[in-house]
């Protein structure tokens, strides 16, 4: 875990991003910079529009960048002109969930290290089942993802990106959709593993306790065009639970997050109220 | 925290276990589903016996009374020749189900690989897609001169036929259920580090099979459909044929006869095709309960 552990550093520097559909001229991106220590949880806030997932789409490899570039272990990932390749290395946990229903759940969480040649079929079920039963999930490998709940499938979902033992896990919004009781569970399963095995995390959200309950590092980002207004460290001890969520340092960093996002939030609604006109 | 979550995962357990089909058929018979089917069948039959049997009414007392109809199918020696004991009624409905069958496993195979390479590339879907909308709208009916001039024999022709009206409906259902696949399942797959095969196989075509099996439902209606068209204008044997032959020779209850046996085949094909459906999308299961 240790050689796996120090990989993951993420480095984003300048990143750009215009969409151009006809001449319109978005600009998602703008000269975004930061970079995650490895093994860093690392949480992007930031109002609707703010190109939080244009960002997280690059580092995954499903959309390009137009200035700049992102780099994981020195390697490039994005950069203009670079056609975008995903990879196991970096796993996405999607916002609206991406477990293939037609197949079950073991299925699921074993297919990636099998179709990459790096697991037996045997060797990734045992330790599917091992994972599964580490998030409360005993006895649902045979269920289909249908009939599962919401915080059921956002862990079976964890626990597939896990299985790749990627460098970098990437977490879309993915508890957006929960109601608060089943979110703060998963939220602390979530963390529970992490404090297991700290892995590189990119997670994005828009719920400010959320991001300061997880994070060591909270980028706060402004309404389009999307910039690093922010980067705000998080030194909350760890193991966390629910009991730090009132905590006076806690409430403090809350404030002092809320506050540099009120006013973009703010301007957010009003650029739509316009749109809207 | 697990004690919390352990009664969420039970039932749910409990729930996919399928029950045994003892139970299941006291649970239908203790609905009002059956009795509503029964009574339907019956009331359809003794409109049918007061129409025609008892009432004579006008333009109903040339028709085969129900009785008659019935008397001449059970009959071991038929007037006409034809009922549940003789041979040549099973020799028309294998004519029938042999061709039926044979275009329509053909149609399955064709019109899903066709579809899928529709919905999978772009460059085949733009040279293909106007030439198939074109072509779908045309009824079998007006194909029938061109599959005489192109296909040799007697029984290509009709098969050709009954393949073409399945064939066209299945390439539509699996194009539209390719396209149908959230693109959020290509990119897991993708990062998951999936190959094209193993997208082809575990994401499209399994993505596909909810629009796929309602196409081939579809598909299994219209192969009825033609080959009785395509039997009454040039068989030799067949259900369809028979229909017109038996209206020719004013033979009106095995006529009726045969009629009731295109509708039980065509009831019972695409009963098989929704349990094989069902079979292979279990997953489905629960989206279909509506739970």
């Amino acid at each position: 875990m240790n050689a796996a552990g120090r990989a993951g550093a993420l480095s984003i520097r300048n990143a750009g991003k215009i969409y151009d559909p006809e001449g319109l001229h978005v600009v998602a991106l703008e000269d975004v910079s930061f970079d995650t220590q490895p093994g860093e949880f690392c949480v992007v806030v930031g109002p609707s529009g703010c190109g939080k997932t244009t960002l997280l789409n690059s580092i995954a490899g499903f959309d390009r960048l137009t200035s700049g570039e992102i780099l994981l272990d020195g390697g490039v990932l994005a950069r203009p002109g670079k056609p975008p390749l995903p990879g196991s290395d970096r796993m996405v946990v999607f916002q609206q969930g991406a477990l293939f229903p037609w197949k079950t759940v073991l299925w699921n969480v074993t297919c990636g290290p099998i179709k990459q040649g790096r697991l037996g079929k045997k060797t990734a079920e045992v330790e599917a089942r091992g994972l599964l039963a580490r998030v409360g999930l005993k006895g649902i490998e045979d269920q289909y993802p249908g009939s599962l709940s919401g915080g059921m499938k956002r862990r079976v979902e964890i626990v597939r990106a896990l299985m790749n033992e990627p460098k970098v896990l990437l977490l879309d919004e993915p508890f957006r959709a929960l109601d608060a009781l089943t979110k703060s569970v998963v939220q602390e399963f979530l963390l529970e593993l992490f404090d297991e095995a700290p892995k590189t995390i990119f997670f994005i959200t828009h719920d400010i306790e959320e991001a300061i309950f997880l994070a060591d590092m909270v980028v706060v980002m402004t309404t389009r065009p999307g910039r690093v207004l922010k980067t705000i460290a998080i030194d909350i001890d760890r193991p966390r639970d629910y009991r730090v969520l009132t905590s006076e340092r806690f409430v403090r960093l809350e404030r002092e997050v809320r506050e540099a996002i009120h006013d973009e939030a703010r301007k957010a609604f009003e650029a739509g109220e316009r749109e809207l006109a | 925290m697990a004690q919390v979550l352990a009664p969420v995962v039970k039932a749910d357990v409990a729930f996919r276990t399928a029950a045994p089909w003892t139970i299941r058929i006291r649970r239908l018979l203790r609905s009002s589903r059956p009795y509503y089917t029964v009574l339907g069948i019956g009331l359809f039959f003794l409109s049918w016996y007061l129409l025609v049997d008892i009432f004579k009414v006008w333009r109903f007392r040339e028709l085969p009374g129900l009785v008659a109809s019935i008397r001449e199918w059970v009959n071991p020696d038929p007037t006409y020749g034809v009922s549940l004991f003789t041979a040549e009624y099973y020799a028309h409905i294998w004519a029938s189900v042999y061709r039926v069958v044979s275009a329509f496993v053909i149609a399955t195979f064709l019109g899903i690989a066709i579809g899928v390479l529709m919905g999978w590339s772009r460059i085949f879907r733009g040279l293909t897609f106007p030439i198939l909308e074109m072509l779908r709208p045309i009824p079998i009916l007006a194909w029938i001169p061109l599959a005489i001039l192109l296909l040799p024999g007697r029984e290509a022709p009709i098969i050709g036929l009954t393949f073409l009206a399945a064939f066209f409906v299945t390439i539509l259902n699996t194009l539209l259920g390719v396209r149908s696949i959230d693109e959020v399942y290509f990119r897991a797959a993708r990062s998951l580090g999936f190959s094209e095969t193993a997208i082809l196989f575990d994401v499209i075509i399994p993505g596909a099979m909810p629009y796929i099996f309602v196409g081939l439902q579809i598909a299994m209606g219209a192969c009825w459909f033609s080959l009785v068209a395509s039997e009454i204008v040039s068989g030799q044997a067949g259900l369809g044929y028979k229909v017109w032959e038996t209206y020719y020779y004013v033979q009106y209850e095995t006529m009726v006869i045969v009629m009731a046996t295109l509708g039980l085949l065509g009831y019972l094909s695409s009963a098989l095709v929704r349990i094989a459906g069902n079979r292979l999308m279990r997953w489905r299961a629960r989206l279909l309960a509506g739970v």
